[in-house]
């Protein structure tokens, strides 16, 4: 059952189409993650969903009812959503508690009730002791967990968060995210979750929608985005691919044949006979040895950095004129010139857009 | 809806009044050719003679209010000195003090009675006219009552400069000198020329100095132009006094333009940087602080001190002596006189009122307009400075004009009532609240407001709830700023007060064209010790406030 959904929406700045066309749906209940570039229109689209900005073109619908479109709007006020921003948006002269109790006024609860959810909200992001503070006396991390519990607290049917852990330190930024996928998996609500770290948006996300320019580039789980990505920009953007030009020719199903420097590969992924692109990663390339038969590419080391306990070779490859870069993973440190040997382990192919 | 009505009310009280004030001066007249008005009063020997004074009158004043200006802004901006906060506090004391009490503090201090020059043995001989009575004095007053703003304008722009720049002429080799000289002084020159060209505006829309020097001195200005034709004549006349009044609103305009030109051309600075450390002066440290402190002393302390004694003397004209002094004119003007009592009740009313209607004005204009970047609440915010850049006679003009008639549906005029000076008193000084409302809000996360629209409040919700909150400290500020203007305020008032709704400035006035200068100190002191232990209270807020938002702490 569709939660969110964005038929042809456009929204315009001036000098800057900030989305351009877009159109989605949100499943009830995924956690839906918006990775892209700064500047890629994710944010706008997350601002459109909470009915703080109105599309100048298309239509969003929230469950079965529409919000914005044929010159209806429905306003944030009456969309029944929570929101966690980047900066948290706590209210500085109220405690943890008012805070969080603030968006159950005027919904016909009683005190109690209100206490209720209040201290059912903070139980649930692990703050039940915090309640009589103000937000200026918590950590980063604990701020962040009120904004989530102000949203919690309403019982709302979507979270949007707008890259929440941006303004946190590297390692209570894995804690948090954990948090995220306890408390999505606890709360049943649905997840929107702007970011703009890849890794984030892989770690917990159902359905990733990748955004460029204001378009939206491929919507996809995680691990399809990652070995099948639909377009050069996902290719570079997701997982550091590499993209070789390479020419196509045969496609049948979902293998190619490709040529690349006089040699010719099998690969997966279909293309239109003619120029493409192959998407490389490390891990779909390793060094050859000299003697090893089969299909080979020619390359020279022209980088090489220690990373992640291997060390990873930037290798130029392909004829004059027409090379492109490969990264390679290698026990050893490599000799910035030397001549290497590349073997195919997997790799994608694209077809190239006209350009 | 909210928008809506704030933006009518500013039309109402602001726009409308002074555009039919204009499109008044821009009519026919007697001759019933067009703009008729302007050329008959053109014409006038009156006002010839009152366009010029008032021409080289400001002019001459801002060169005063430079040279004073400039020296004490780049002398406690930029030396390491102590009291620094005291000091400044007395420099902007002419801000606090409005310029019709002023003018008499330095009527007292100049006189043939002044307490202080007598006990030099310098006083004028009794029955001597006033040197102050003269086109000089004016000057001079005007001169040290706009001092201020150039003072503020040449100080914001100095401490806000980088360090760096310093830093770097020191390694380029330059003394302290050279920096000043070379660098310092010709980054702070657009503020100069900013700052002198609003206290020619200020100067040309001045009332309370030209009142008290210029009518007896038989020196007549615009502004005392306008005033004694409108109380000899009647309202009348006022076809004629609002071509004067154009003319006013002209010549600060002039002003005013020169000023964002000025402003808009200069070089840009990156004022990101870490700001400016104030020198250490070294040997002249000393000498330097002793002529700072005689200066400020001066200009802000001895002609009070003439004030207090012109208050506490036994009767116009005795010299003071110890024996001689007297609390009777404290007596009997403060309780004996029904009238001053009265004034005082209608003027702490009427500024309370106007503090509390602005202050609110301006949290819902600054929230719609900086927050939620409501277009209309921009522009209403914009126009709503209006009635406080034209001159207060101009203002008052105006509400004569379009208030005097009956109001339509009530078929009541509020002319002759408290409430034309209400509203005009609101209209006036609502630009004091909303700059600080404003500054405040605009350094607030939009979320936070956002956030509450996402829970479900509405707008009203919000504001009380989130936004007043946020906002008091600056909107107390602004409160407070409004009334003590407010509540001193003469040029406005003058012309539109009426028997039974005196104001403090007006007995003041009153009491000195009277002759009975010894309740117009005792007034005047009384007065301005209400401000001052008001000031004191907003410097105690000081802390819980935006920067910026107290002229004298920076």
């Amino acid at each position: 059952m569709a939660n969110i959904r964005f038929d042809d929406v456009s929204k315009r700045y001036p000098g800057k189409i900030a989305v351009d066309r877009v159109s989605f749906e949100v499943p009830n209940g995924t956690f839906f993650a918006l990775l892209g570039p700064s500047g890629c229109g994710k944010t706008t689209i997350l601002r459109l969903i909470a009915g703080l900005e109105r599309p100048d073109a298309g239509e969003i619908a929230i469950g079965k009812k529409p919000v914005a479109g044929h010159g209806r709007f429905v306003g944030p006020e009456h969309r029944g959503l929570g929101m966690v921003f980047q900066s948290y948006a706590l209210w500085p002269h109220m405690t943890v508690a008012a805070n969080v109790d603030f968006g159950l006024a005027g919904r016909g609860l009683s005190r109690a009730e209100r206490r209720n959810r209040v201290r059912e909200a903070l139980d649930l992001v692990g703050l039940s002791a915090e309640g009589a503070r103000r937000p200026h006396q918590l950590s980063g991390g604990q701020r962040q967990r009120v904004a989530l519990a102000r949203s919690l607290a309403v019982r709302p049917g979507i979270i949007l968060l707008d890259e929440p852990l941006a303004n946190l330190d590297a390692h209570l930024r894995q804690t948090m995210l954990a948090e995220f996928g306890r408390i999505h998996a606890q709360a049943r609500t649905t997840f929107v979750f702007v970011t703009h770290d890849q890794n984030e948006a892989m770690a917990l996300a159902d359905q990733v929608a990748v955004m460029d320019h204001g378009r939206l580039q491929q919507l996809a789980p995680p691990e399809e985005l990652f070995s099948r990505p639909a377009s050069p920009m996902v290719a570079r953007f997701v997982g550091q691919g590499r993209l070789l030009a390479a020419d196509v020719v045969a496609s049948a199903g979902r293998t190619t044949r490709i040529r690349l420097d006089d040699t010719e590969f099998q690969v997966e992924g279909a293309a239109p006979i003619g120029p493409g692109w192959l998407c490389l990663r490390a891990r779909d390339v390793e060094l050859a040895g000299d003697g090893a038969a089969g299909e080979r590419l020619n390359g020279r080391v022209v980088a090489s950095r220690f990373e992640g306990g291997d060390h990873r070779l930037t290798v130029e490859v392909g004829a004059a004129g027409a090379t492109g870069l490969v990264d390679v993973l290698s026990p050893q440190r490599g000799r910035i010139g030397e001549a290497v040997r590349l073997a195919l382990r997997g790799g994608w192919v694209l077809a190239r857009e006209a350009t | 809806m909210l928008v809506a009505f704030l933006a009518v009310f500013v039309f109402v009280l602001a726009v409308w009044p002074l555009g039919r004030l204009f499109a008044e001066a821009l009519g026919t007249g007697e001759s019933g050719r067009s703009f008729g008005l302007i050329s008959e009063a053109m014409a006038s020997r009156a006002f010839g003679r009152a366009f010029w004074n008032t021409l080289e009158t400001s002019a001459a004043s801002v060169a005063v209010s430079v040279l004073l200006g400039l020296p004490l802004a780049l002398a406690i901006s930029l030396i390491r000195i102590g009291n620094r906060v005291a000091l400044t506090f007395l420099v902007l004391s002419p801000l606090l003090i409005p310029s019709q009490i002023m003018a008499l503090a330095w009527i007292e201090l100049m006189g043939s009675s002044s307490p202080i020059l007598g006990l030099l043995g310098l006083a004028p001989a009794p029955g001597a006219m006033n040197p102050l009575y003269s086109r000089g004095g004016i000057v001079w007053l005007m001169g040290i009552e706009h001092m201020p703003l150039v003072f503020l304008a040449v100080r914001a722009s100095l401490t806000s400069l980088p360090e760096d720049l310093v830093e770097a002429a020191r390694i380029g080799g330059a003394g302290t000198f050279r920096i000043v000289a070379g660098v310092l002084l010709p980054l702070t020159a657009p503020a100069m020329v900013a700052g002198a060209s609003l206290a020619f505006a200020a100067s040309v829309g001045n009332f309370g100095v030209p009142a008290l020097l210029g009518i007896p001195g038989r020196y007549p200005m615009l502004t005392t132009l306008i005033y004694q034709r409108l109380n000899g004549f009647g309202p009348a006349v006022i076809g004629q006094v609002a071509v004067l009044a154009l003319v006013l609103v002209a010549m600060a305009g002039v002003a005013l333009g020169l000023r964002g030109i000025v402003l808009s051309r200069s070089v840009p600075i990156d004022r990101s940087g870490r700001p400016l450390v104030p020198f250490d002066a070294g040997r002249f440290r000393r000498p330097i602080v002793v002529v700072l402190w005689n200066v400020v002393t001066l200009l802000a302390v001895v002609p009070l001190l003439a004030l207090v004694g012109a208050a506490l003397s036994p009767a116009v004209g005795v010299r003071l002596a110890p024996d001689t002094l007297t609390l009777d004119g404290f007596r009997s003007t403060l309780i004996g006189s029904a009238t001053v009592r009265r004034a005082f009740a209608n003027s702490i009313l009427l500024s309370a009122g106007a503090a509390v209607a602005a202050a609110g004005i301006a949290v819902g204009l600054a929230y719609l307009g900086t927050v939620r970047r409501l277009k209309l609440a921009r522009w209403t915010a914009w126009f709503a400075e209006l009635p406080f850049i034209v001159p207060g006679t101009v203002l008052a003009l105006a509400y004569i004009l379009v208030f005097l008639p009956p109001l339509p549906v009530i078929g009541v005029s509020i002319y002759g009532s408290a409430t034309i000076l209400l509203l005009a008193y609101i209209s006036r000084f609502l630009a004091l609240a909303i700059g600080p409302v404003q500054t405040a809000l605009a350094s607030l996360d939009p979320n936070l407001d956002e956030m509450g629209r996402i829970l479900g409040a509405g707008t009203f919700r919000r504001i009380v709830k989130l936004i007043v909150p946020l906002a008091a400290p600056a909107a107390a500020a602004g409160a407070i700023l409004v009334f003590m203007t407010a509540f001193n305020e003469l040029t406005v008032s003058a012309l539109l007060w009426s028997s039974g709704v005196e104001t403090i400035g007006v007995m003041v006035f009153s009491l000195q064209y009277e002759g009975n200068s010894t309740s117009a100190a005792a007034l005047s002191v009384a007065s301005i010790g209400f401000v001052l232990v008001l000031a004191l209270l907003v410097d105690r807020l000081g802390s819980r406030l935006p920067a910026g938002t107290l002229p004298w702490r920076s």
